[in-house]
């Protein structure tokens, strides 16, 4: 533990020394929170929650990125063979990049609420709470998938190719940019095999609806599991050099990863309420912004 | 009793090596290394580059598991040893960095945190001239402060035992002869060290004994000075002529034991350096050839791979 805390507490000066992270780190979230809450919700504060947990999402998906790279990039470098000769586990290291992306992330997003509420005079942030708990889940979770692609792509160009594709789907797919009533059922079907839909939904609820996390209790056990799967088998894979290359059995360990999703993807479009909630919450919005004195006052 | 690095010593082989062997895929990096290393003692491998002598390094320092063999470390097992091993080496790896953003005094202070046993940060500091870069970032730092702070480092747990893998390979004469003083010092302390070169003179002058290692086996061990005296107790003779020479005539000159080409010139090794020097001159003026230069000098560690191996160092 001691050496997780040393190592988060380097991650997180190195990080704040790196234009290239506080940029897609604090800039980019911020550009998204302007867009989202002061032109797509036409400026009614009422319809301003769902957007605002679509904003605090892309924020807490943003972690996949986020220093999951810059270990691979470490271990380019032959840094991580000189972290390897001294007593520091693989656990020390993994742990202490999602505890730093964990601290350079929750101001980002208290930020987010802070200037909705002054700039946007947003007032109903519902269960915030619960919105903090899902974004601490989100964090732990989507910094650990990092950390698995980072355990199993050799180069950081094959780790770029692959973050940005995965990361397009959670973008785009999940609800975080477009609501996903307005995307083709076959997305929607596709949606629910991704983790970033449980994060979206469960977020815009909490925060729109003011719905407990015992209502989310799917949502949660998903972003749960994902994280100690992820986490354990990036331990489990990971390489402190370069000139070891990820065997085949790695990359199809990292795919374990997929299976809690596909059973959750599996159980939602049989029974779940994911796309009858999202239409829900899209409806919600809509009137909001459609009715804006009343909903305003 | 190396596990307890409080402990006063008495002279013990702190590294064994046995039969080692080390594959990459169709590579094979080391063939059957063995060799011993007592505590206190500087110990060199030197040999040419791509001969092996980093991967024994790594596997030593636990970076690498060998394919067959048995290493002891300290009484350890590097590849078992996990962090209680660790705890008690320290070393310069061949290949290495550290983040570009990171100042001199935190990387110290960071991987110092990693031990139970560690010295003081700004002894470390101050003792490798590293006081008015302290604040600098690592990225900022040239080749020797970068070399001298990876020294700092690798002795801040104050290490049983040290591995230096190419200390002062790329750096410049003077940087190198800045950080040969430091390991003389460490060699003072009667520190454990173990390091990997192709220079010769780092290995005449700061070990104790050498293992000469090339394509992945250790072709001789000893004292610089008993790898010298047993490369035939010769003496050195580098002749220049005008023109070119068959090197098996003058193989047959008197007092030769030996004689090969390079670039233009001949090593000649004689048992009797007058008689010798008489000949040559004698055979060139039969021959009409004209003599360029001529220096005498004992055998060095090169003469000794030259003799072992056909070929030079750096080749």
């Amino acid at each position: 533990m001691k050496n997780a805390i040393a190592l988060t507490i380097n991650r997180i000066q190195l990080a704040l020394r790196n234009r290239l992270f506080l940029f897609f780190s604090l800039m980019m979230p911020l550009v998204f929170l302007f867009l989202f809450l002061g032109i797509f919700s036409r400026g009614v504060p009422a319809a301003m929650p769902p957007l605002l947990a679509q904003v605090v999402c892309i924020t807490v998906m943003g972690n996949f990125w986020g220093l999951s790279v810059q270990l691979v990039t470490f271990r380019e470098q032959g840094i991580l063979r000189r972290f390897r000769l001294a007593p520091v586990g693989a656990a020390a290291m993994l742990g202490s990049s999602i505890i730093a992306n964990y601290a350079l992330t929750l101001p980002t997003i208290i930020l987010e609420f802070i200037l909705a509420r002054l700039i946007f005079h947003m007032t109903n942030f519902g269960n915030i709470w619960g919105v903090l708990l899902l974004c601490s889940l989100g964090v732990i979770s989507f910094a650990s998938l990092g950390l698995i692609i980072a355990s199993v792509m050799n180069t950081m160009q094959e780790t770029q190719i692959i973050n940005q594709l995965i990361w397009f789907a959670f973008l785009f797919l999940s609800g975080a940019t477009f609501p996903l009533v307005l995307l083709s059922k076959y997305v929607q079907n596709a949606a629910l095999f991704l983790p970033a839909t449980y994060l979206v939904d469960a977020t815009q609820r909490a925060m729109n609806q003011s719905v407990s996390l015992t209502s989310l209790v799917p949502h949660v056990i998903s972003l749960v599991v994902t994280a100690v799967i992820a986490f354990s088998l990036s331990v489990k894979l990971f390489r402190w050099d370069a000139t070891e290359k990820a065997t085949r059995n790695a990359k199809l360990w990292a795919l374990a990863t997929v299976i809690p999703f596909i059973l959750l993807g599996v159980y939602e479009m049989t029974y779940g309420q994911l796309r009858r909630d999202a239409q829900v919450t899209f409806q919600l919005m809509e009137q909001r912004t459609a009715t804006p004195a009343k909903d305003s006052h | 009793m190396c596990n307890n690095p409080t402990l006063t010593t008495v002279p013990a082989q702190i590294i064994e090596v046995e039969n080692l062997t080390k594959r990459y895929e169709a590579v094979e990096a080391i063939r059957g290394i063995s060799f011993h290393v007592d505590e206190g003692e500087v110990f060199g491998l030197l040999g040419p580059n791509g001969a092996g002598k980093t991967s024994c390094v790594e596997i030593l320092e636990g970076l690498r598991t060998p394919d067959s063999g048995t290493v002891s470390v300290c009484g350890m097992n590097p590849q078992s040893g996990g962090n209680a091993y660790k705890q008690l080496i320290g070393g310069v790896l061949q290949s290495t960095s550290l983040p570009e953003k990171i100042r001199v005094r935190e990387a110290i202070e960071l991987f110092s945190s990693f031990y139970d046993r560690r010295r003081s940060v700004d002894d470390l500091i101050n003792r490798f001239g590293l006081k008015e870069k302290q604040s600098a970032f690592y990225s900022t730092l040239s080749g020797g402060q970068k070399q001298r702070l990876a020294l700092a480092m690798a002795l801040l747990n104050e290490p049983r035992v040290v591995f230096l893998d190419e200390p002062t390979a790329g750096l410049d004469p003077q940087v190198r002869r800045e950080i040969y003083d430091i390991i003389e010092e460490l060699k003072r302390e009667k520190k454990t060290i173990l390091i990997t070169t192709h220079y010769i003179e780092e290995a005449e002058r700061l070990c104790d004994r050498v293992a000469i290692v090339d394509n992945g086996l250790v072709i001789a061990t000893g004292t610089p000075r008993e790898l010298k005296q047993a490369s035939a107790g010769t003496t050195r003779i580098e002749l220049r002529v005008a023109r070119p020479e068959d090197a098996e005539v003058l193989k047959k000159l008197e007092g030769v034991t030996d004689c090969r080409t390079f670039d233009g010139y001949f090593v000649v090794h004689s048992k009797h350096v007058p008689s010798t020097i008489v000949a040559i001159v004698k055979h060139l003026e039969a021959t009409n050839n004209e003599l360029a230069g001529l220096e005498i000098a004992t055998p060095s560690l090169e003469d000794v791979f030259i003799e072992l191996t056909g070929r030079r160092l750096r080749d």
